[in-house]
């Protein structure tokens, strides 16, 4: 995985809220059985209308997508997060984010960050007035800057030590080996087992 | 202090706890399907890691399988390529697969039930976000990403920070006209899809003990719709009964020493839950969405609402956009909305007593005039149930189609989709813009619903259909 300190950028505006996993990558995407690819997919249907905001020649290049609330509800499709990460996405502003969207994602390397929603309007508001404006991510300082906004962010620190070092879950997992083992010598015999029967 | 039910099976599985980390859990069952499987395994080849425990795997083909013709070739080259790379992955690392054809084959969140592997007081995963279906078991069971997928089959664990806890209570009796569906409907559009957020839900109270598991599954695995990763009801006689001489149930001292042990797992009097919420199960009707999420519900006595009638900006929104989208107009009675399609079946009401409540109330009626009635059971195993009882007769003699197992229509993925504008009542769990199809527009409902419905032709209740036979009598 890559790792994230900082990032900045130019932004795409997406004023919608209760964007779920079927509009970021339609489920006809999911029968593909690679990592990327799926940049094509990205908000397939609303692309379809040249208005639609990541049309604009302006927001080419974009690479922040500053969303509206509950932002990755539904399916718990990884590929949303693919398809955000293959378009050129690093990083997702919103107020609220679904639960499994948001694990999806710090697990791949995109930092979803979360801003109050007064915050949320005020990026939209710059970037839609001025689209060459850039927002920075900065992941060391927790911190959202652009031009006349500065806004803090939490992120809990085991997520963002992983995410600040590139760190992949499994090889960490493995490091505990012998609290697996000796979990795995105590359970139960009547725990279900796929191969009996 | 006394802890909730899913304190107690989140803290039996704790495999490492420190400061400041997530809680390292193992992981009792994995179940695999062939669409969030394929990135995982390509990442245990690259770095050649093995299935920690093929005894805790298992997988099944459901979404792509199509439910017509299933002895010939899958005609969409890409949902072929996904089941096959399903079946080449299984070999390749030795896990137990039950591919199209096989009976014991149908949706992963039907079959991990009816195979007695989901059992109380079991951490269930999949990558797939239905897997709250089986916390009717009282088991802690969440959907993953494909990341996840790829952690637990390495590890047979997942690092997870420990969730808060929600009671929903359901106060009083249901009616007998409303269903487990409606109950759960009506829950989203009270708590919204985000209310459950972060938690796990625990649904309790008198209403849920009587209710069967085949209900309770229904309830749980809707539990997604509610922003919530899991919802669990403790396990009791009823749970007990479903189990008992299942394939992979216990066996005799190993049965009782379970049994003993899912006593347990109840929710103790003096814990405290980081929220409640109480329903009143008398209050209840039959309910259906009119818009694109599974919040956007009404009793099917009311009329479409009107978007200005929202006082929050963004829900004001919302019910426009759904509104423009769903082809509907505020103050639409939605008794009086016509559907072309009626589809029953999914891991939400796809089992046997789902079918059994459609097939009582088509028998010996006729599927209105240019609708078309799918039936597609959960599972092989119900299919075959069903036609035992004769219920495939019921159906296509009403006129209806009876299909194979599979999700279907449920999302598409396969050929059973609605047309550009064309218009469902649903027996599944999402009305999101486009899942049953491009354009495709769709009112969940309960089975009850979709049955009368179907022999209606607009969105009706069973109580409509007598309505109706004595109005025709009146009128013979
Ligand atoms: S039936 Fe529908 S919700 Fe259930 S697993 Fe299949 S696609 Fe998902």
């Amino acid at each position: 995985m890559e790792a994230f300190t900082a990032h900045t950028g130019r932004a795409v505006p997406l004023r919608r809220s209760n964007v779920d996993t079927d509009q970021i990558i339609p489920a006809h995407w999911l029968k593909k059985v690679t990592r990327d690819g799926f940049e094509d997919g990205l908000f397939e249907a609303w692309r379809k209308d040249p208005e639609f905001v990541l049309n604009k020649p302006e927001r080419a290049g974009a690479t922040v997508l500053v969303a509206g609330p509950d932002f990755g509800t539904g399916s718990s499709r990884e590929h949303a997060v693919w398809a955000l990460q293959n378009y050129g996405f690093k990083t997702v502003v919103s107020s609220r984010f679904a639960d499994i969207f948001r694990g999806n994602s710090l697990k791949n390397g995109l930092l979803t960050v979360v801003l109050e929603q007064q915050v949320v309007d005020a990026l939209w508001e710059l970037v839609e007035q001025d689209p060459t404006a850039e927002i920075t991510v900065d992941l060391q300082d927790r911190q959202v800057r652009a031009e006349g906004i500065t806004a803090d962010f939490e992120l809990d620190e085991n997520a963002r030590w992983r995410l600040l070092n590139g760190l992949d879950d499994i090889s960490i997992t493995l490091q505990n080996e012998d609290a697996i083992s000796t979990y795995e010598s105590s359970r139960p015999s009547h725990k279900p087992s796929t191969l009996r029967g | 202090m006394g802890r909730t039910l899913a304190e107690k099976v989140w803290d039996d599985h704790v495999v490492r706890r420190a400061e400041g980390e997530p809680d390292l859990l193992f992981i009792d069952l994995h179940l695999l399907h062939e669409v969030t499987s394929p990135q995982a395994f390509d990442g245990l080849r690259k770095s050649n890691r093995a299935v920690r425990r093929l005894d805790l795997t298992i997988a099944t083909e459901d979404h792509n399988t199509p439910t017509l013709d299933i002895d010939k070739p899958i005609a969409d080259p890409v949902s072929r390529i996904q089941l096959e790379t399903l079946r080449k992955n299984c070999a390749d690392f030795g896990v137990r697969l039950h591919p199209l054809g096989d009976v014991e084959q149908g949706v992963v969140h039907v079959v991990g039930p009816q195979l007695g592997l989901t059992q109380p007081g079991t951490t269930v995963v999949c990558g797939d976000s239905h897997t709250s279906t089986h916390g009717a078991f009282g088991a802690l069971a969440f959907g993953i990403g494909t990341s996840q997928v790829e952690h637990v089959l390495a590890t047979q664990t997942l690092p997870m920070a420990r969730p808060r806890t929600m009671a929903i209570t359901v106060e009083g009796e249901l009616p007998d006209t409303v269903t487990a569906k409606d109950l759960i409907l009506a829950i989203i559009a009270k708590i919204g899809t985000g209310g459950g957020q972060g938690y796990v839900l625990e649904y309790r109270g008198p209403a849920i003990e009587k209710l069967s598991m085949e209900a309770r599954m229904t309830i749980c695995n809707m539990s997604i719709e509610a922003g919530a990763r899991a919802g669990m009801i403790a396990p009791d006689a009823t749970t007990f009964d479903y189990l008992k001489g299942r394939d992979h149930a216990p066996q005799g001292e190993d049965w009782d020493a379970a049994v003993a042990y899912w006593k347990t797992l109840k929710t103790d009097d003096d814990a405290v839950f980081d929220a409640e919420v109480v329903i009143d199960a008398a209050s209840l009707a039959p309910f259906v969405t009119w818009g694109t999420n599974p919040g956007q519900g009404a009793p099917l006595s009311a009329n479409v609402p009107d978007p200005a009638s929202y006082e929050d900006p963004s829900e004001r929104n919302a019910a426009e956009k759904a509104l423009e989208y769903m082809g509907l107009t505020a103050g639409q009675p939605l008794r009086d909305i016509r559907v072309d399609t009626v589809f029953v079946g999914s891991c939400t009401n796809g089992r046997i007593e789902d079918l059994r409540a459609a097939a009582a109330i088509v028998e010996g009626r006729s599927v209105a005039d240019g609708v078309r009635m799918l039936v597609v059971p959960g599972s092989v195993r119900v299919a075959l149930q069903a036609v035992a009882e004769g219920l495939d007769k019921v159906f296509t003699q009403a006129g209806a189609e009876w299909r194979h197992a599979g999700c279907s229509m449920c999302l598409g993925m396969n050929p059973d989709q609605l047309a550009p504008g064309e218009r469902s009542a649903s027996t599944s769990n999402r009305n999101f813009e486009g899942r049953q199809g491009k354009g495709g527009r769709t009112h969940l409902v309960s089975p009850q619903v979709a049955a009368a419905t179907a022999v209606l032709g607009h969105l009706a209740s069973p109580a409509d259909l007598s309505d109706a036979d004595a109005t025709a009598l009146v009128e013979a």
